[in-house]
C-alpha cells in the first residue's frame, strides 16, 4: 500500500486507540455511577467480537467446509472455557484436518 | 523496585507468548492484503490490539474515509475506556500523571486482567515490567507473519486464517455460558451482523459501519434488558 495512503490510516487507528486508552487514566477519573451506561460499556466487547466473527470467521479459510470444522472445535473448546491459545491452535488444526480430508475423497 | 520490574516482566512472558501467535495471523492476513512487512509492524507497534487491528485492514483496503476508521476504532476499542476507569482505582501514588500516559498505551484486555487480579494497589515498576513481554511479542509475531507468512504453504495459510477467530470465541463464549445478559448481548450482535451480510441492501453497508452499528445496538439493547445491579465488569 502507498505510504501517502497508509500513513493517516496508521495515525488515526493508534491515535484513536491511545486516547481511549489514556484518557479514562489520566483526566476522567470519577467513576461512572449510571448502571445503564456502565452496562452498556460492559457489554460492548462481547457485542463488537461477535459482529466480527460471524459470518466472518466461515470465510476465513476459503472454503466454507473446512471453516465449519474450525468453527465446531473452537466452540466446543472455548464453551468448556479452554485458554486462548489452546482454542486458536485447535481450530487451526481442526481446519488443517479438514482440508486433508477433502483433498483424500 | 528491580523485584517489582521482574515480576511484572514475569507476568506478562505468558500473555507475550499467546500474542505471537495470534499476530503471526494478522502479519500474514496484513502482508496478504496488501501491505509491507514494514506497514504490518508498525501497525502491530502502534496499536497493540487485536480486534481494532483487524477490522482496520478491510476498511483501509477498500479506501474508507478516516472518520469512518476513527468511529470504527472507538467502537471497538470503547473496551478500553471502561478497564482505563476501573483499573484507575487500583494505581498507587507512584502512577502520577506521566506515568499513567506511559502505562495506557499497552492497557490491552489481557494485560489488563492480569494487572486487575493482583492484590492490594499497583505501582509502576510493576507494570512497565508487564508491558515488555506483551509488546514484543505482539510486534514479533506480526514480523514473522508478515515476512515468512506467504513462504508457508496454501494449506498452513488458510488453517492460521481462522486462529484471531478462534481467541475471539475464546473471549465471549465462557461468559455468554455464564451469564445471560451476555448471551442475550453476543446473540443479538451475530443476529444483526447476519441481517448486515445476507439482507440485499443491508449488505451494501461498509464493515467499519457494521460492527459499529451491531455493537452498540446489541449493547444498548442488553443494557436496557439487563441493567446491572452492583459491578458490571
Amino acid at each position: 500500500m502507498k505510504w501517502s495512503v497508509f500513513l493517516p490510516y496508521l495515525a488515526v487507528t493508534a491515535g484513536v486507540t491511545y486516547l481511549i486508552r489514556m484518557l479514562p487514566l489520566t483526566v476522567f477519573r470519577r467513576e461512572i455511577k449510571n448502571r445503564y451506561i456502565r452496562s452498556f460499556l460492559a457489554y460492548i466487547p462481547y457485542a463488537v467480537l461477535g459482529a466480527m466473527t460471524f459470518p466472518d470467521v466461515f470465510y476465513s479459510t476459503g472454503d466454507i467446509r473446512t471453516a465449519a470444522c474450525g468453527v465446531a472445535v473452537a466452540v466446543l473448546l472455548a464453551w468448556r472455557g479452554r485458554s486462548l491459545l489452546t482454542v486458536a491452535v485447535a481450530a487451526c488444526c481442526a481446519v488443517a484436518l479438514a482440508q486433508g480430508f477433502l483433498l483424500l475423497v | 523496585m528491580k523485584s517489582a520490574l521482574l515480576k511484572g516482566f514475569r507476568h506478562g512472558i505468558p500473555i507475550g507468548l499467546g500474542y505471537l501467535s495470534v499476530s503471526f495471523a494478522f502479519g500474514m492476513k496484513a502482508v496478504g492484503d496488501g501491505l509491507t512487512v514494514l506497514q504490518a509492524v508498525l501497525i502491530s507497534m502502534t496499536n497493540l490490539t487485536s480486534a481494532g487491528q483487524i477490522a482496520a485492514l478491510p476498511l483501509m483496503i477498500s479506501g474508507a474515509s478516516l472518520a469512518e476508521m476513527a468511529l470504527t476504532q472507538l467502537t471497538i476499542n470503547l473496551r478500553y475506556a471502561l478497564m482505563g476507569l476501573s483499573l484507575g482505582r487500583k494505581l498507587d501514588e507512584s502512577m502520577g500523571t506521566v506515568q499513567r500516559m506511559i502505562f495506557s498505551f499497552a492497557n490491552t484486555d489481557e494485560i489488563f486482567a492480569v494487572a486487575s487480579s493482583q492484590p492490594g494497589k499497583i505501582g509502576k515498576h510493576y507494570l512497565y515490567g508487564l508491558m515488555i513481554a506483551p509488546w514484543i511479542g505482539w510486534s514479533l509475531g506480526t514480523l514473522i507473519g508478515a515476512a515468512a507468512g506467504t513462504l508457508l504453504p496454501v494449506f498452513v495459510r488458510s488453517a492460521l486464517g481462522i486462529a484471531i477467530y478462534g481467541m475471539f470465541l475464546a473471549i465471549i463464549l465462557p461468559p455468554a455460558r455464564q451469564r445471560r445478559p451476555v448471551r442475550f448481548v453476543v446473540l443479538t450482535a451475530v443476529a444483526l451482523s447476519l441481517c448486515f451480510r445476507y439482507i440485499p441492501g443491508l449488505n451494501t453497508v461498509s464493515s467499519g459501519f457494521v460492527i459499529i452499528i451491531c455493537g452498540v445496538a446489541a449493547a444498548a439493547l442488553g443494557a436496557w434488558r439487563f441493567p446491572a445491579k452492583e459491578d458490571a465488569a
